[in-house]
Order: C-alpha cells, then structure tokens, then sequence
C-alpha cells in the first residue's frame, strides 16, 4: 500500500513554502439592544468586501420581497428566528481581514435575556468595542456590558457612539455622552482607549473619516481596530499549567505516562523541579512530549503540551503544576471573590455548588455575601442571595483546598466558574485569599516538601516491590467505641498478604514522642501523629492508626499533613463529621471481619494494590 | 527554542486540543465524526496531536453509499495505517426500499434526512447496525458494541454558515437531537458545560473558529493527507467540499497542491465565494438550518 504521508508531500509541491500568516485577533461588539451592534458588524463586512459574493443581494432581495427595509444586521442575524424578530439572540462570529490582520469579530446580544450569550462571546476577546445610541444616551445594558468586559479581563475598551446621523451629527452631543460613560467607567477602574462618533448604517467613520463630523480628529472603527494591541502568551511570569489528564496510552507499546495540559504562563524545561499542588507532590520533569513536532527542551505559555516526570507519581487532574523555584499559588478553602450571576435560580446560602477553577472541580458554598450590586447603575442592595444579572462580592468556601492566584497577579488560575446542577451559572474572579484554620499546618508542610531530601530509590519501584502504595488509614470515632481491635485486623490481614503495614495508636505516641507535650496540646498531638505517618508513608508503608474524637478541623488538618489523597478516613460508630469528609463508615460492634472486608474494597477501588 | 512568538495557527492548535483533551476527560461515551473531508482529518490530526499520536475513541462514519469512491479507499487506507478504531454505519433500509434522491423518488433535502440525520442518529444511538474495521482481518465487520454514543467531537467551523456561527465549544442536544439555539450553555474562558442531566447528548465542536484558509495552512505546515479529490488532476476542476456525488459539485480551478489551493483562497477567485457553494441541498431558504436543528452536523 502506498503511504499516504508519501503521497501528501508529493501534492504539496516539493519543499515548505513560506505563507505569509497574518496575525488574528478576537474582537467582541457589546452594547444595549438596539444601539446598533449588528449594523456596525454588517456594515464592516460590505465595506472591507468581506461578504460572499452575492450575500448583500441576496439579502436586499429578501427584504424586498419581505417588503421590509434592508439592513446590514440581517447579513449577520443569519438565523430565522432573529430575523423574525430582529433581534440577535447568540453570540455570531464574522471573519474580516484588514491590511494588517485577520479579525473574528463576535456580535453579542444586546438584549438583556441573552447575557450569558454575551459574556460568553466576550470571554473569548480581546478587545472590545461598546455602543452607545447618541440619541438614546447610555442604557443599562451600556453600564452592565461595560461592568461585564472588565470582570472578563478585556482590557481594550473603545466606545463607540452609535446613529450619530439621528442626533444630527452633533459635536456637543457626543461630548455629553463620552463625559458621562467615562465617569462611569472610571468608578470600575475601567480606562478607555477612544470614543468614536459613527453613523454604522451610512458608513460614516467606519473605514474612513466622515466629511460629516469634521471635529472629529481620532480613527475611523476600521484604523481603531488595526490599533489594538495583540496579546501575547504571557510567558515572563511564573508557570503554571493545570493538569488536563494523566494518559498511559498503551498501544504499540507507548510506555510513556504523560501529564497533560496547557501552560497558562511562564515556561518550563527539561530537567525542572516541579511541585502539584493543593497534593503537594514534588518531582522534576523528565521529557516533553509532542506529535509531529521537533524534539523540544522548553514549553511556553499558550501552548497545549505534555510532560512525563523522573519518578511515576500518582497525580490527578485538577492540581496545578508550578515550578517549585518560583513564587506558588496560594492554596485555600476561603476565597474572596467578585461574581455574576446568569440563572434564574438565585444562588444562595448552604446550598452545595461546584466551583470550576483551571482543571479542578470541587464542591462549595457561599460562606458569606458582602454585597449585592446592581450592574446597570452600580447601587449597592442589602440582599441575602444573589439574583440573575446580579454582581456581588463574596466569600466561597471549598469543601477541599484549591489552589488558585488572584486575578491581579495571574489571570487564567485567578477566575472560576459555578456550576448549579448541571448549568454553568456564575462567573467570577478572585480578589483576595483568606487564610483558612489549616494555613499555617499548610505553610510548614509547603517548605518541608521543598526541602524534603528524597533517597534515590524511586517511589514507584518501591511501591511495585511492596505491592502495593503506600496509605494512611485512620480509624476514629468516639470514645469507648472500640477501633483498635478493627485496626490491628487490617494490619494482621494486610500483613498476611505481603503487605507492608504497621499499627500507630495514637497513645503510642504520648510517652514517646510527645512527651514534651502538655497533655491537653490536642492539636500538637495530631499533628505529630500526621508527621509519623508520613515518614512511613514514604517509606512506603500502609500504616493503620486508631485516634478517639478527633473532629473535622482535626482530619482536615491530617489531610494536609499527609497527602489528601492519600488518606482514608473511617469512622466507627456515630457519623457527625461534615458530609462528604469520611471514606468509610463502619458500625460500632459490627464483626472485624466484616469490617476488614469493607476496607480491603476501598484500598482495592483506590487502586492502591495496582503497582 | 519554541519560545518565538506563536502565529494563529500556533494557537489554533493549541485551543482545539485544550477542547479535545476536556472533552475525553468528561465524557465516558466518546466518538468523532469524520466525514472524510478536510475539516474532520484536520480534526483527526489534532486528535492525535492531543492524545500524543493514540486516538482513544471510535471514528464514526456516515457512509451514504454515494461518496465519491475515492473518500471510501481513502477512509480505510488511513483507518488502517493509524490502526484506527474506525466505525461506519448507514440507512440500509433507504437504500434498499430506494428511497434517495438519486433513485428520483424523493428531493434533495428529504434524501439529506434519509441517508444521513437518520443514519447519523440511529447510528449514534446503537438502535441501527454498525460496522468496526477488524485490523487484523483488514475488513469491517458487524459491530457487537450497541451502547448509544453521547459524546460527538464535529468538525463543523463557524465561518461556513450563518447557523454554524453561533454554535458553542460544548453544544447540548436534547435526546431528540434538537438544538435549542436561544437558550445556550454559557462558556467562559477555557470553561465548559461539562455537567448534564441523564439523557443529553453532547457535540464538541473544536474546530469553531478556524476559517477554510486555516485549515489549508494547517494542513500544508503539517503535511496532512487529504483526498486528491479536492486537487485539479488535469481536468480544470476539482471538488472544493467533499460531499455526495449526486449533490456535490466540482468547481473550475486548476489547483494542482496545496499551496496554489492557498493562493486561490488568499488573492483568487474564491475569496468571496462560500465554500458550500457546490452543495446543492444549501441552496433552498433555511436550508441547512433546519437540517441542523433535526441533528444534521
């Protein structure tokens, strides 16, 4: 069979050519419904001669047959039910070149049903141009839009005032209008590039300047537009990729085990020293991976890449990949952010949410609501939940730690999403981090893997030796409900099946190695107890330990002490922990065996014994 | 190195696989659509970009049994070389009972129905036949797996039509199919609707915002095998969108390869001309809309 590869060079006619490829940027029109987004887009593509041959016509003819008047926003408002209505109802995206580059632009609705349409066409700009109707002035979805575009990052902001012919092509009335709206946007910190007096439907300004407003010296939209600054991948700041996915692709004998994902920022190398977190692992990177591409040392920002690592680390999609010589991202499970709000179902308090940050998805609530504001006017309103269009500032509480930057330091790993049911609902991003109860435990356990000194016998060699990886069983429950006699028969059943285990009871510990302590230093105690069994841990060790009424503060605490995933909590006896925070529940007086059957299932389904 | 600035394709790239990737991360049922055409190859190319040269799902097929035969060979030439889990299924009831539009018994856009949203969505949902290439024997053979396919990664590119242009990253269709174009999952940033209730069906679209110019770039830089059909091979024509034969048109050009087919696009006679212009089912008003709104990719 003839390869097809072969084939494929033949037809490209010999060796590479250069194309020239022009640079491409996202543009996103916003605006008040009716100030004419659509119209300035139709228009935009007729005047660059950026319409399929033949649409303008055909459009005109349906008009006229329809015997309604043309306009430009019917080449855009392609589908039936918008030109029915007149309306835009999702986000279009049209493709227009100018000398210097090629734009998508995306037509956001205006209408204030369509918000989420909006902000989603929006996310994905990188400049923006605002409309503003001369004759109607500045209309709450002017504000609201301008609100949106800076909570979504867009940092290129141009107004532009709309049906300048309506208002008579007035120099005093568009001044009016330019010293309102920037006042208004300086209160959101927002600093506009220009404001532009357009008639879209006439052309006026729009590839070129209009005879019609002679005192008016700045660009047409067309000259604005080729000004706009291109954002580049910023990769001179710190690195960071969230991780997409662990692959182990297996075919033809692929034995690379492959970290994906997109580096956000900065870049990294061969040979690096990297730490994931929330999980706090710590490795250095071995190779980076590509297909069809040059072997390559270094990957930077922007790019959707690969990596595989010195030592087989068992990692999970959602941690963050950092550079360990660099600055970290903050980790907590308090985060202080501002929100919008796009469903009809108002978000409330005690009610459980998922927070989309990066690759990671956990659960979370709304621990306290600062205040609600009103994006059309910015009123502040004393609400106790947050309403559809709805802006407000908020303290989220995750039900585990997330690591994350504030949106000011690094934009990508400081927004998230939440996700109500099944529906992406809110937005935001983060403002400030709150230290959580587990901060300062967090802190210690950050510097001592950074200086942790590994052997130089590799983790999953040890772990395919034993036969298993290492875990931290923790039994609690109250006092007088007995764990010890439950604990001793994992470890003698464990043990009988080659297993490296070991039995820690916390009093084991009381005259030994805190004995310096005041019997009462609970929280010491615990601590120390985490710290032992990370030292077996990483010896590689199933270690199985007992502890009386410990409480959720407690096991949160231990959690970060030794890895997250790497501990399963079991309680005996009464549950009052917080939901979702135990592995196993076992009844008090239940038979041993019965209980060790439950256990050895768990470690099974963890894929602990899968070396 | 690699830390020149990146060019639009650069990051074309790297925007599809992010989609690729979440995609295979989020749903259990996962398959792409490859139409044999030169959207869905570069689709198929991305995919082994982001799996690391693996493509870990099925390739479904709508074989009309009016492809140009050449797209047939094609299809399982590459199927075989990659060592594809390629998968085709087909309305052999139409066929048989000769209910197409080349048997002259029914129109254009009703044989559309037939031969392809039906066959599509029986196929996807395991209620029709399908057939899987046996790598070892070299042949399809009837596919014992009948577990529906929910997740469907499409080549579809917002600048095709206006119907395609408004469509999301991460589009929900109801179990029906139907796409409710009003009412939108929102999408922000790199985040996507990836939560749904028991019953959705899902198409992942990570071709959205390349235009028919990127694709060709791409395919030249990369050096993609595409059908010779879409290359004049001496006649002063050759097929601009790949298609059925009774529907699809060649068009006048003398394209020989891919750069004078990038030239053409660029500076020549196609540049303002729709590339579905030889798709004779689009011409009627609403056309392709309502195709699409009843599951038609």
């Amino acid at each position: 069979m003839e390869n097809l590869i072969d084939k494929a060079k033949k037809l490209f006619g010999g060796e590479t050519m250069n194309i020239d490829l022009m640079p491409k940027m996202n543009i996103v029109v916003v605006g008040h419904v009716d100030h004419g987004k659509s119209t300035l887009v139709g228009r935009l593509l007729a005047d660059t001669d950026s319409l399929p041959q033949g649409k303008l016509d055909q459009v005109k003819a349906d008009c006229q047959r329809n015997a309604k008047p043309f306009e430009y926003a019917f080449l855009l408002d392609a589908l039936k039910d918008e030109r029915a209505q007149g309306i835009t109802i999702d986000t279009a995206r049209c493709f227009f070149k100018s000398k210097k580059r090629q734009y998508i632009i995306i037509d956001a609705p205006g209408h204030i049903e369509f918000l989420k349409n909006m902000v989603s066409g929006a996310a994905r700009a990188e400049a923006a141009l605002l409309l503003i109707d001369a004759k109607e002035g500045i209309r709450e979805n002017s504000k609201r839009h301008g609100y949106l575009l800076s909570m979504l990052g867009i940092k290129q902001i141009t107004v532009c005032v709309n049906k300048m012919d309506l208002a008579n092509y007035s120099e005093e009335v568009f001044n009016q209008i330019e010293k309102d709206y920037r006042a208004f946007l300086q209160q959101i910190g927002v600093v506009p590039e220009q404001f532009i007096p357009i008639a879209a439907f006439h052309g006026d300004n729009m590839v070129s300047k209009s005879d019609k407003m002679p005192w008016y010296k700045g660009p047409s939209i067309l000259e604005m537009l080729d000004q706009f600054k291109k954002a580049q991948p910023p990769e001179n700041q710190v690195f960071r990729m969230p991780v997409q996915s662990i692959y182990k692709f297996t075919a033809d004998g692929d034995d690379r085990r492959i970290i994906a994902g997109k580096v956000e920022t900065g870049s990294i190398s061969v040979g690096d020293e990297v730490i994931f977190l929330p999980s706090n692992k710590r490795c250095k990177i071995k190779s980076i991976e590509g297909f069809n591409v040059p072997a390559q040392q270094k990957v930077s920002a922007g790019h959707s890449t690969g990596v595989t690592l010195t030592e087989e680390l068992y990692l999970q999609r959602g941690d963050i990949m950092c550079r360990l010589s660099e600055t970290l991202p903050q980790v907590s499970s308090l985060l202080q952010v501002k929100l919008f709000w796009m469903n009809k179902r108002p978000l409330v308090m005690g009610k459980e949410y998922k927070l989309k940050i990066g690759t990671a998805k956990v659960s979370v609530y709304v621990k306290k609501i600062n205040h609600v504001l009103d994006a059309s006017n910015l009123n502040s309103a004393q609400k106790t939940q947050v309403e559809r269009h709805d802006v407000a500032e908020l303290v989220l509480e995750t039900k585990t730690p997330v690591a994350f930057d504030l949106t000011g330091d690094i934009e990508a790993t400081g927004r998230f999403v939440i996700v109500d049911e099944y529906d992406i609902s809110g937005g935001g991003i983060i403002t400030s981090m709150i230290r959580d109860e587990q901060a300062d435990v967090r802190d210690q356990v950050v510097l001592r893997e950074q200086k942790w000194d590994f052997s130089i016998v590799d983790r999953g060699e040890r772990a395919k030796k034993y036969g298993h990886h290492p875990k931290f069983i923790l039994l609690t429950g109250k006092v007088g409900v007995d764990k010890k006699t439950i604990a001793k028969e994992i470890e003698k059943d464990l043990f009988e099946s080659g297993c490296k285990t070991y039995f820690l009871g916390i009093g084991n510990l009381l005259r030994g190695l805190d004995v310096d302590l005041d019997k009462k230093a609970r929280h010491e105690h615990v601590r120390r107890m985490g710290e032992v069994a990370h030292i077996w841990m990483d010896a590689g060790l199933i270690v199985v330990a007992t502890a009386s009424n410990l409480n959720d503060e407690e096991l949160r605490m231990l959690q970060e002490v030794v890895s997250r995933d790497q501990v399963m909590i079991v309680n005996v006896g009464k549950n009052e922990f917080r939901q979702g925070l135990v592995d196993v529940q076992l009844e008090a007086n239940a038979p041993a065996a019965e209980s060790v059957k439950k256990i050895r299932a768990l470690l099974t389904e963890q894929k602990v014994f899968a070396v | 190195m690699s830390t020149k600035e990146m060019n639009h394709l650069d990051k074309l790239e790297a925007q599809s696989v992010y989609i690729l990737r979440e995609a295979y991360a989020n749903f259990k049922s996962l398959v792409m659509l490859w139409s044999i055409g030169k959207d869905s190859t570069v689709l198929l190319w991305l995919a082994r970009k982001a799996f690391f040269s693996h493509v870990p799902f099925p390739l479904v097929h709508i074989d009309t049994n009016y492809k140009i035969p050449e797209m047939i060979q094609y299809r399982d030439r590459l199927a075989l070389e990659y060592k594809l889990n390629m998968v085709y299924g087909q309305n052999t009831e139409a066929l048989k009972n000769k209910q197409t539009y080349p048997d002259g018994t029914i129109d254009r856009l009703s044989c559309c129905k037939n031969l392809k949203t039906d066959a599509l969505k029986n196929t996807l949902a395991g209620t029709w036949p399908r057939w899987r290439m046996d790598h070892n024997l070299k042949k399809y053979v009837p596919d014992e797996d009948k577990e529906p396919y929910t997740g469907v990664i499409v080549g579809a590119r917002a600048d095709e039509e206006g119907s395609r242009s408004k469509e999301r990253y991460f589009s929900p269709r109801d179990k029906y199919s139907d796409w409710d174009v009003g009412d939108q999952p929102p999408e922000l940033w790199n985040q996507f609707k990836t939560d749904f209730a028991p019953g959705t069906h899902i198409r992942i679209h990570p071709l959205l915002d390349w235009t028919e110019l990127d694709i060709w770039e791409y395919i030249e830089r990369e050096s993609i095998p595409v059908v010779p059909l879409y290359f004049d091979q001496g006649k002063g024509e050759r097929y601009r969108s790949l298609g059925c034969y009774p529907c699809t048109f060649p068009v006048k050009s003398t394209a020989k390869n891919i750069k004078e087919i990038i030239a053409e696009l660029k500076t020549g006679k196609f540049k303002n001309i729709a590339e579905r212009s030889g798709r004779a089912q689009d011409k009627e008003d609403g056309g392709l809309e309502t195709l699409r709104k009843q599951g038609y990719m």
